[in-house]
């Protein structure tokens, strides 16, 4: 496989698919894994060429896989599971996030908790501090579970690390996960009467990146609300005004431009598809004052498509910013042109989960 | 002793032998054992709680059982995926 192509990791409800292609036209499934097993997520590390996956099989149990062969043999990974004879098990692996140090890697998941991997992926260790954290009694769920979905790490800075927990909100570490903060002040849920308390209300964060260039820089797509943090996550702004919807999940940047983030916006919460039967993404280059649509190759009549939260992701940037993202139709799209013009990439997958994009 | 029979991917876990004469009185100590003699098995059975994974039924004699269920020496333990999980 040409090294110039992209690669796709698809996690679908039946399965990994990996696809390959150049943007422009439809990609190749050149290799399935864990076929009928929902995968949650898949992604390579560029920095061994190791592919992890998270898989949910109904009968065994969540795991963690790897590979470097996705045709081939996967091992498990050791170490992802809670604490044997405690009240609660592991339900999900939501995501695997690459961290600053060599060798790190991180995986979050249901309920609400945080995997650190210091061996490249072979195995993981359970954040006992976020697992004990005195406000956990009070964490409540997201209608997709007590989900910790989003691991933003910070560029040259790897003991500092953003955490997004649907629905328990944004959580910050300076000091490698020894302690963990809130990071949550300006986000308003409005799913809740205003007098709520705010120890009580329960704060559905759905997706979060940051800014390559500016790491302080991060963007927050929230349970109706879209926000942009200047501070590290201390503090947050809604920015989601001229969208036609602030409700979604999915959240994409442009690497070399920390003002960019597209979102995917979907009706609300009461009803999770496209609005107006066409599929839009939005393009912000100024942190959120204004929004563009980019809707050129994509359907525009009579689609109401959802795309969950990691079904987003991106390689490249600038000028040539390849976005990626692949709804529960089983229809991943792509840009090879930062969102100007959309291609389908593929058409008739099972219902996608996650997309990863590499090459 | 009981015997415990296991089918893909268990089985592979466990030393690729879909059959394992295993010591106990219950079904929940012979899964016990079955993990903690097998760790490739450890955690595709039971969770971290002890309990019988969801989608996860066992057969005591061709009898749908639970982890309480007590059992004799002769008694066959069939541990299979539920048709409630795909």
């Amino acid at each position: 496989m040409s090294t110039a192509m992209t690669e796709l990791m698809v996690g679908t409800r039946k399965g990994l698919f990996v696809l390959h292609g150049e943007p422009g036209s439809a990609f190749e499934v050149t290799a399935r894994a864990f076929a009928g097993d929902p995968v949650e997520y898949a992604v390579r590390d560029p920095r061994s060429g190791r592919i992890f996956a998270s898989v949910t099989s109904p009968f065994y149990g969540p795991k963690i896989f790897f590979t470097d062969d996705p045709e081939g043999e996967w091992e498990q990974a050791e170490g992802v599971a809670l604490p044997e004879g405690g009240d609660e098990f592991l339900v999900r692996v939501w995501v695997i996030a690459l961290g600053d140090a060599d060798d790190t890697l991180y995986a979050g998941g249901d309920p609400g908790v945080l995997f650190e991997s210091r061996d490249g992926g072979a195995t993981f260790e359970l954040n006992r501090p976020l697992l004990k954290h005195p406000t956990r009694p009070k964490w409540q769920p997201g209608a997709g579970g007590l989900c910790l979905h989003s691991i933003v790490p910070w560029p040259g800075e790897p003991d500092r690390v953003a955490l997004g927990i649907s629905a328990a909100g944004v959580w910050l570490t300076d000091d490698a996960g020894a302690t963990w903060r809130r990071g949550n002040e300006g986000l308003v849920a409005r799913y809740v009467p205003e007098d709520t308390p705010a120890d009580e209300i329960a704060l559905c964060v759905h997706r979060i990146h940051r800014a390559a260039t500016r790491p302080e820089r991060m963007f927050l797509q929230f349970h109706g609300g879209v926000y942009r943090s200047d501070d590290a996550g201390e503090t947050w702004k809604d920015i989601g005004d001229g969208l036609p919807s602030d409700f979604g999940f999915a959240l994409a940047l442009d690497p070399a431009d920390a003002d960019s983030a597209y979102v995917i916006p979907l009706i609300a919460d009461i009803d999770r598809v496209t609005p107006d039967g066409r599929v839009r993404v939005y393009e912000t280059r100024d942190a959120g004052a204004s929004w563009e649509p980019r809707g050129d190759g994509l359907p525009q009549d009579e689609a109401y498509l959802t795309v969950l939260r990691e079904a987003f992701d991106w390689r490249g940037e600038a000028d040539t910013l390849e976005l990626y993202f692949g709804a529960t139709s089983g229809t991943v799209f792509g840009s090879g042109d930062a969102g100007a013009s959309w291609f389908e990439v593929a058409a008739y997958l099972p219902p996608v989960h996650s997309v990863s994009a590499g090459g | 002793m009981p015997l415990v029979r296991l089918r893909e991917p268990l089985k592979r876990l466990a030393g690729e032998r879909s059959e394992h004469v295993i010591e106990g009185g219950s079904v929940g100590e012979l899964l016990r054992e079955l993990e903690r003699a097998h760790p490739a098995a450890k955690g595709w059975i039971l969770d971290e709680r002890g309990e019988l994974r969801q989608h996860l039924n066992v057969f005591v004699n061709g009898e749908p059982s639970q982890q309480d269920a007590r059992v004799e020496a002769n008694d066959r333990v069939d541990v299979v995926p539920a048709i409630s999980g795909g």
